[in-house]
């Protein structure tokens, strides 16, 4: 399966919360990849695809925070209209629900992945598995 | 198991004997405090009674109750019913407000009150070959020095930690190898977070046998947490300082309630609102009287604790009546809604829902809006938020069913909620009406 790991990171909703959570990633040299916020009013959760997701997820523990490794899919996007749309509505016609979603943009202009979080990792995949489309590797943007 | 008792004769006295000697010590002691402390004689007379009107046990209900407000009267000495050249210690409890409740015991009331202790440990299983970390506050609070006496009592080693520097109490614990602590319920959920997040194994690194947790209210579910986190058994004790302090009620291993040494204590449960007993097993407040005091007896004392009696024998053999853990003071209930509400019952059902941490915070704010602050369990959070939102309806629904009032719930990072080290402060009330 080309699942690809996405940390996820339980935060109240308040001043500088996602100032001290960047600030854990830059102190280490860890680049962000991609990322997302979902917040429901007095909480939320911040998604972040990164180059070092072990490295990461560690300095995030030992650091207090509540954190947690989420496997997602990868889809490689095409950058033209319609791009976007075309692998949504291929998700939702195999009936997949998106739980949550970012984009990594791996090349300017030229490559971008949608990365995508569902309830059940294993269906998801047996149904796009073998769909004409390319799936971002662990391997394509792990560093560590 | 084996069954060990400190003072077998005592502990296992007929409930007939008990009665007798409750009576003899009753009668003498209302006569006592008559003759020597004009205070109660006032009260005596303004209630309409003599000593020799205690014809029988039952008679005690018509002797005025003593309260806090009565410790105040002719301050500090007041009432001392012998000469202060008889007393060799003094214990404070602070009120919220003004002067602190003075208490004053005699050498013999000292020893009597470590011979409770001492009764008490045994029945937990402790001998003198085991270590007690004692970490309650040395000083005017009596906590920690009569505990301290009746360790010494019973033969075991004490360690005189006093509270606070977790560091510093986990590096006793194994430099010493301490088998028993004493300290409030939560400030050992604290410690026991404290020693995991070092990794520390329990049994392996740390030869904790047992702990005595009172000094504040806290649920089963909390006992329960303590020792899976642990590896030990709790044994819930309660005290006061009006009564002497720890080792007032001490839970056996039945663990089944807190027995009150009846010899040294006459025990009653009124109804708070009017003063009168209370059906068997009904809910009120516990009302002690001092029966071996010797320097300041009180009579009928008004605890504000809030328990009830369990009245079916108890397996440990002991015939000395049990109450319930403390389940509120009558002083902590507050009103939402026009519904009272006290803090124990919020725990009790925040302990019981998985995903929830330690700590919790009552906040009371705006027009009677009720706020309750979860810190969620590191553990739980898989990185989805759907599972957050579930969990924070769950709380809310059940808190609504058992308070009967819907409170706002959110949710908030582990270690975020202030942990004191001492009596927990969980409620705050901002409400200006």
């Amino acid at each position: 399966m080309e699942a690809v790991p996405v940390l996820s990171i339980f935060a109240e909703n308040k001043p500088g919360k996602l100032e001290k959570i960047t600030e854990v990633l830059a102190s280490e040299g860890i680049n962000i990849l991609g990322f997302s916020i979902i917040s429901v009013k007095d909480f939320g959760v911040i998604k972040f695809l990164v180059d070092k997701p072990e490295k990461a997820y560690q300095k995030f523990k030992e650091k207090g925070f509540t954190v947690a490794k989420i496997l997602c899919l990868g889809v490689e996007l095409e950058d033209r209209p319609g791009g976007l749309y075309e692998i949504v509505k291929l998700i939702s016609s195999k009936g997949i629900n998106i739980e949550s979603a970012l984009v990594y943009v791996a090349e300017t202009r030229k490559k971008a992945y949608f990365v995508f979080e569902v309830e059940n990792l294993e269906e998801a995949w047996q149904k796009l598995k073998n769909e004409k489309v390319n799936f971002l590797k662990a391997s394509d943007f792990i560093n560590e | 198991m084996e069954k060990r008792y400190f003072n077998p004769k005592i502990e296992l006295i007929s409930k007939e004997e008990l009665r007798a000697l409750q009576f003899k010590k009753l009668k003498r002691l209302l006569n006592k405090v008559y003759k020597k402390v004009p205070h109660y004689r006032k009260k005596f007379e303004e209630a309409g009674v003599k000593p020799s009107d205690l014809k029988t046990l039952e008679d005690i209900r018509h002797f005025p109750f003593t309260t806090k407000e009565d410790l105040f009267v002719d301050y500090p000495f007041g009432l001392l019913s012998e000469p202060l050249e008889k007393v060799v210690r003094l214990h404070t409890s602070s009120g919220t407000t003004g002067k602190p409740k003075a208490l004053f015991f005699s050498k013999k009331d000292v020893m009597a009150q470590a011979e409770l202790i001492a009764r008490s440990l045994v029945m937990s299983g402790a001998t003198s070959k085991d270590i007690l970390q004692n970490s309650m506050t040395y000083g005017l609070f009596t906590g920690a020095l009569v505990m301290h006496y009746g360790a010494e009592l019973l033969g075991m080693l004490v360690i005189p930690a006093g509270p606070g520097n977790t560091e510093r109490q986990i590096e006793l614990m194994r430099t010493f190898g301490t088998t028993c602590i004493h300290m409030t319920p939560s400030y050992a959920l604290y410690v026991a977070s404290v020693i995991q997040e070092k990794g520390l194994k329990p049994g392996v690194d740390l030869k904790l046998k047992r702990a005595y947790l009172g000094a504040e209210p806290y649920t089963e579910e909390t006992r329960r947490k303590i020792e899976e986190m642990l590896k030990i058994e709790v044994f819930n004790c309660y005290g006061l300082s009006e009564m002497g302090g720890p080792g007032v009620g001490f839970e056996c291993p039945a663990k089944k309630g807190l027995h009150i040494w009846e010899d040294a204590f006459l025990v009653e449960i009124v109804n708070p609102e009017n003063g009168e007993p209370v059906k068997p097993g009904e809910i009120g407040e516990l009302v002690l009287t001092s029966l071996n005091r010797e320097a300041m007896p009180l009579i009928r004392y008004r605890t504000r604790d809030l328990t009830h009696f369990i009245l079916e024998p108890c397996s440990c053999g002991r015939t000395h009546v049990r109450i319930a853990r403390i389940l509120g003071r009558a002083d902590d209930m507050f009103i939402v809604r026009g519904v009272n509400i006290f803090p124990q019952q919020i725990e009790a059902v925040l302990m019981g829902i998985k995903g929830v941490a330690q700590n919790y915070q009552i906040i009371l704010e705006g027009y009677d809006e009720m706020i309750v602050k979860v810190e969620i369990d590191r553990d739980f959070f898989d990185g989805r938020i759907e599972r957050l939102l579930k969990l924070k309806e769950e709380i809310t629904e059940k808190l609504r069913q058992a308070i009967q009032v819907r409170p706002k719930v959110e949710l908030v990072e582990p270690g975020t909620l202030p942990v004191s080290e001492g009596k927990a402060k969980r409620v705050i009330d901002k409400r200006t009406l």
